[in-house]
């Protein structure tokens, strides 16, 4: 499925891309992470289990296990520090 | 039920008045107007930079709102955010809640501002002596959110 991820704040400082399209072969949230930590390098550091990023599916917040549907909008971000 | 994120400053005055102009049902406005401080974290601030997620932010704050007027009666909302350079003392954040009596305006006005904080797509990032470090999330923050489950 083709999807468009996007990246905020120290993550997309971290991984030096704001936003890019995804072909992949996956259904969840979880594997969109999957994929990206196989890249290595700071995606494997950045999204490892232990830290705590956020997942959100076309602009809300999902659990992990989410479905996703084609043409999903993905953005993977730091907890919000806003207010 | 007034959103709006922007760079410009907002002025509480203005916006209290414009929630009451034209009506007379308004027996209690409560605000929460949230400032850029130049100490964070035992080190200097001199400026933040406000980051966001163009889209979800009005979305999630829309949500907020929502949820504010499932749980209490309340007759007008505004949600302002900033975002890009601030200085300290600068105003980041202004919640207006009205509603007939002051009961429902505290308590909504508070659980906005509870639920901003832990689920509106913001980012600060504070220019210290040390450097530029982004805001970790705090677990009091969580918290305070939680609460009102």
């Amino acid at each position: 499925m083709k999807l468009h991820v996007l990246y905020f704040a120290r993550l997309r400082e971290r991984f030096g891309l704001a936003e890019e399209t995804l072909e992949f072969d996956g259904a969840t949230a979880a594997d969109v992470v999957a994929h990206l930590q196989a890249r290595g390098g700071v995606w494997a550091e950045e999204l490892d289990s232990s830290r705590p990023f956020r997942v959100a599916v076309n602009q809300d917040i999902v659990a992990l296990d989410a479905a996703l549907p084609e043409h999903a909008e993905v953005a993977i971000f730091p907890p919000v520090t806003g207010g | 039920m007034k959103i709006r994120v922007q760079s410009e400053a907002f002025d509480l005055g203005a916006e209290v008045d414009a929630m009451r102009e034209g009506r007379s049902d308004i027996g209690a406005i409560a605000s929460f107007v949230g400032l850029a401080r130049d100490l964070n974290e035992g080190s200097g601030v001199a400026a933040m930079t406000l980051e966001h997620y163009p889209g979800m932010t009005e979305k999630a704050l829309a949500a907020l709102v929502d949820e504010a007027h499932s749980r209490w009666i309340l007759l007008d909302v505004t949600v302002i955010h900033r975002v890009g350079r601030l200085v300290p003392g600068d105003p980041i954040v202004l919640v207006a809640v009205a509603s007939s009596h002051r009961g429902e305006a505290f308590a909504a006005c508070e659980f906005i501002m509870d639920f901003l904080k832990t689920r509106a797509p913001f980012w600060k990032k504070e220019e210290t002596p040390q450097g530029e470090r982004w805001v970790e999330a705090r677990a009091s923050d969580d918290a305070a959110a939680e609460r009102w489950r």
